[in-house]
């Protein structure tokens, strides 16, 4: 049970968060303008790494907000 | 004599009570304080069950959690299976038996209670053993929060076994229990240890009255933890070592000291370590006589143990090579011993191979804020198991910010230590009965079999011969396998290493881990306002998500499909109505609301007029159909919407995920009304005459409340919100009121109605109605890979606007796909009811799947059964047949459109 730091929150467990995948994957601002691999790529493709991940999580029994953080996927440790 | 093997004095039972207790049908007494298996061996009964595989008869090994032998089931009073008797706390009236391996689960419900309980602390100690009680003792003179878990049913660890300093640990134990920001929490075992310091115990409450939990599963979140969980002997490989009566000697030592019980008359001692002799001296001045004390570091081996039910001789090898055979009832071993580093491989930290003590050690290098001390570090001196524990007490008071007081300990005179001997298998003797795991039956031969086709890793060889998987997690075995291993391949033990350990540390039952969270509290259950009344009036009820919502209302002699024939009959020919309460209501408000709703339906939102309806779909970027519903516009800057009835939460999460990461810019609100608005849907040619009775506020006249707006009027008196729109093809209404005017408002209409005959429907009808015409259901007709086109949407998908979510994925090679399954309608032959998953194949004889029936139904309207499904280029089929497979066969099906009620919509305005 990880200790997920909150912005608006501070820590709380991870059982009160659901999770969002990786961050900084915007909507592309055109997607007429993608190639349609360009386009599965954005709806499809994700980075799975071993170590440092940033990621999306939203205090969802909570605040409710999104946001963003640093995590080790090896020892689940919050970076930043 | 009752209890031949018990001391006249010693031990902490009270032999002033007996307790009467059965074992495999016998009856025996023991004494508050006694385990199962301290009490057994008071009695003379070493043999408690037989090997999994072999069925050897096997003893009792151990006096604590690290039993591999002695599983027994509890019989009385509530079935129990697998417990070790060396952890049941012996109580008046147990009835329990041996087990072979496994046990047999209770065909009763369990009528006890379980409880679940949270505690945050600074500090928690796990283990109060002397490194322990120091640590707890020295973190709470600084005014932390400490909690103390220790699995025992009294504090003081290794020194309840050697009988030391009892008087110090029962001063400290009353200390600490007076200590206002301290919790000692006995006959409690740690069994799980998660990321940042989240740690799980269970606690049990043996004697407790019936109505109070009688285990307690602790969830505890620490700032600092300090493992203080001792230390585990391990067992030697030699032929015989699995006879009752060979037991390791440090448990031998407990049972004299803690249980005032000799387990044998005359001993034979097998060590390679200094710990054993203790044990020898111990059950010498207790009175059982030691036969020899073998020190395989002096050149002593073992040639020989003889007896099948019970040791009754050992044969040794002195150093000078002579053979002796020595009869004894007791053979007491000693491998070394290991640090329990269960928990700490579960925190994530690693244990390695310290030759010097000849076992694996926590490595101090763990990423969780923990401190290791005492015997569980790989101190086996008492005097610095206690500076340990202090100091890790002390550290871990610092690390929350306080300062700690300084404490007496108790002044400990030790020996000097001699090294222990790194030995695991002797040699001679078949080492088919060389066992290294006694509760799967792994020996050495099946090691030797293991290695010898190939593995060379720990892991492996675990899963291929099973060592280590037992309810003991191989506390006495798994270094001992590592050992033997390591022998076989002939390398060094530390460079294999010992297996992952992973939670639970003890068996946990799963009545405890649920807690209170059984039959009605395992899932919150969502009731309508209106539910008292479908109870009282015969409702039979199905589940949609967390929802209780009527299935239909049987009448006398009525079996369902009689029952929903006669609803829906109402509901084309008559009036009928439904409490539609649970579908998911959500108010979007903003000047941008408009906007954001373009983006997300693939409808055009913002051209609706206040008061004015519109149906709309919402599919995820990958154009995937995700939820559909109406929206209702309120006003320029109001709308409001809705979901189907499983689907309200992720649509609220959706519209917020958006709205917050994609678009924050844009000004709007999103509200759930849910549970705000109770809505009944007034269904039938007859329902304007029903609503006119009573809206008489209300033009109800076609023209002027046309399909599609909404008003805002009173309905019996209430005001209401009356909706013109229709899940069934006929002319509808859905009125929505206050949750809390739901009753009066349904009672309203059932009196208005009833010189029509008006008739409550529930969610069956509802189905058949939307089915007849073409209406899908989203989660039933689809699965997250159809899309609006798939369904025969695509007028529901615009074509104007710029961007909504979903769009470019309609052009992708795949979704514009001209064969992709798309919903048809199904005419089987008369009488036939095809199962919903039903496959459609294009022959009789055919394999190939062309698709699956999504929804099936008898229909009043049409006199016959009929079927919506997925089918590959389904639409391209329409006039074909089909064949549907059954559970003997298969059927022809004649594919339709989707809509076969009133295709041309003549019945919508009544
Ligand atoms: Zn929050």
């Amino acid at each position: 049970m990880m200790l997920i730091p909150c912005p608006w929150c501070g820590p709380r467990d991870e059982s009160e968060f659901h999770y969002g995948g990786q961050a900084g994957v915007a909507y592309p601002a055109e997607p007429d303008a993608l190639s349609d691999s360009e386009w599965a790529k954005y709806l499809f493709f994700r980075e799975n790494p071993k170590g440092p991940f940033r990621e999306r999580w939203s205090h969802s029994a909570g605040c409710r907000r999104w946001f963003s953080l640093v995590r080790d996927t090896v020892t689940n440790e919050v970076l930043r | 004599m009752s209890q031949p093997f018990r001391t006249a004095s010693g031990g902490l039972v009270d032999r002033g009570r007996a307790l009467a207790f059965l074992f495999d049908g016998r009856e025996y007494e023991g004494h508050p304080g006694d385990t199962l298996a301290s009490a057994l061996l008071a009695n003379g009964v070493h043999r408690v069950s037989s090997g999994i595989r072999t069925g050897r008869p096997r003893g009792i090994f151990a006096a604590g959690v690290e039993e591999p032998n002695a599983l027994v089931q509890i019989e009385e009073p509530f079935p129990e299976p697998m417990l070790t008797a060396t952890t049941v706390e012996l109580y008046d009236g147990l009835v329990a038996r041996g087990l072979r391996g496994q046990g047999r689960l209770a065909a009763d419900p369990d009528p006890g209670r379980y409880d679940g309980m949270y505690a945050h602390c600074d500090v928690l100690v796990i283990g109060a053993g002397p490194a322990g009680l120091a640590a707890a003792m020295v973190a709470a003179s600084s005014g932390a929060r400490v909690v103390v878990v220790d699995d025992q049913i009294r504090a003081g660890g290794s020194l309840l076994g050697t009988g030391e300093h009892l008087v110090w640990v029962d001063r400290v134990t009353a200390e600490l229990e007076a200590a206002p920001e301290v919790r000692l929490l006995t006959r409690t075992t740690a069994f799980g240890y998660y990321d940042d310091n989240y740690v799980v115990a269970v606690q049990r409450r043996p004697g407790l009255p019936e109505h109070r939990a009688r285990e307690r599963v602790w969830r505890i979140r620490a700032r600092r933890v300090v493992l203080a969980t001792g230390a585990h002997e391990r067992s030697l490989a030699f032929a015989g070592n699995d006879r009752p009566g060979v037991m390791l000697a440090g448990a031998a030592r407990t049972y004299v000291n803690r249980y005032g019980v000799l387990p044998g008359r005359r001993a034979v001692v097998l060590t390679g370590n200094d710990s054993a002799h203790d044990a020898a001296r111990d059950l010498a001045a207790a009175g059982v006589e030691i036969a020899a004390v073998a020190d395989l570091r002096d050149g002593w081996a073992i040639t020989g143990v003889a007896g099948t039910e019970r040791v009754e001789a050992v044969t040794l090898r002195a150093p000078d090579g002579i053979e002796r055979r020595l009869e004894a009832d007791l053979l007491l071993v000693s491998g070394g011993w290991n640090p329990v580093g269960a928990l700490y491989s579960q925190a994530g930290g690693r244990l390695v191979f310290d030759p010097g003590l000849a076992a694996f050690r926590p490595d101090g290098n763990c990423r969780q804020a923990l401190e290791v001390a005492g015997a569980a570090a790989g101190s086996y001196k008492l005097g610095v198991c206690l500076a340990e524990g202090a100091a890790a007490g002390k550290r871990a008071a610092e690390a929350a910010g306080l300062v700690a007081g300084e404490i007496v300990l108790p002044a400990v005179t030790e020996p000097e230590v001699t090294p222990p001997l790194a030995v695991w298998t002797l040699p001679g003797g078949d080492p088919a009965t060389a066992f290294v795991d006694l509760q799967r039956d792994v020996t050495v031969a099946d090691l030797t079999r293991a290695t010898g086709t190939g593995m060379r890793s720990a892991e492996h060889v675990k899963r291929y011969t099973t060592a280590g998987t037992a309810h003991d997690q191989g506390k006495t075995s798994g270094a001992l396998t590592s050992g033997v291993i390591a022998e076989l391949l002939g390398v060094e033990v530390g460079a294999l290493g010992v297996t992952t350990f992973r939670p639970p540390f003890t068996p946990v039952s799963f009545a405890a881990l649920a807690g209170r969270n059984r039959g009605m509290r395992f899932d919150p259950v969502r009731v309508t306002a209106l539910h008292a009344w479908h109870e009282a009036n015969g409702a039979l009820f199905e589940n949609v998500g967390q929802w209780r919502r009527p299935w239909y209302y049987p009448r006398e002699g009525e079996d369902m499909a009689a029952a929903v024939l006669r609803e829906c009959w109402a509901a084309r020919e008559g009036v009928a109505m439904m409490d539609a309460s649970t579908l998911g209501k959500i108010d979007v408000r903003g000047p941008d609301a408009a906007v954001f709703l373009d983006r997300l339906y693939t409808n055009m939102i913002s051209t609706l007029a206040p008061g004015a309806i519109r149906y709309g779909v919402m599919c995820r970027p990958d154009g995937m159909v995700f939820d559909d519903g109406t929206v209702i516009r309120l006003a320029e800057d109001r709308f409001l919407v809705t979901t189907t009835t499983g689907n309200a939460a992720a649509v609220l999460d959706w519209m917020e995920e958006w709205l917050q990461t994609e678009w924050p810019e844009l000004r709007v609100h999103c509200t759930s009304v849910t549970e705000q608005w109770a809505t009944v849907a007034l269904v039938g040619p007859d329902s304007r005459r029903v609503l006119a009775t009573l809206a008489p506020a209300l033009d109800v006249s076609r023209e002027g409340f046309p399909f599609m707006t909404w008003r805002d009027t009173e309905v019996a008196g209430l005001e209401a919100r009356v909706c013109r729109i229709s899940f069934s093809g006929e002319l509808a209404y859905e009125i929505n009121v206050s949750w809390w005017d739901a009753v009066t408002l349904w009672e309203a209409l059932l009196a208005a109605g009833a010189p029509l005959g008006i008739t409550p429907y529930g969610t069956e009808t509802m189905h058949v109605l939307r089915a007849e015409k073409g209406y899908p259901i989203i989660g039933q007709d689809t699965d997250g890979t159809v899309t609006p086109h798939d369904l025969g949407l695509s007028w529901a998908v615009s074509r104007k606007k710029a961007d909504f979510l979903g769009r470019r994925s309609f052009s992708r090679t795949d979704t514009a796909r001209p064969d992709r399954k798309q919903l048809v309608g199904l005419l089987p032959d008369a009488g036939t009811l095809l199962p919903e998953g039903s496959h459609l194949l294009t022959g009789p004889d055919e394999t190939a799947a062309l698709g699956h029936v999504t929804s099936s139904y008898h229909s009043a309207a049409l006199g016959r059964t009929f079927a919506l499904a997925l089918v590959r280029g389904g639409r391209g089929l329409i006039g074909q047949t089909l064949w549907a497979t059954l559970d003997d066969g298969v059927t022809p099906v004649a594919v339709t459109g989707s809509v076969l009620y009133d295709p041309e919509g003549t019945r919508r305005d009544g």
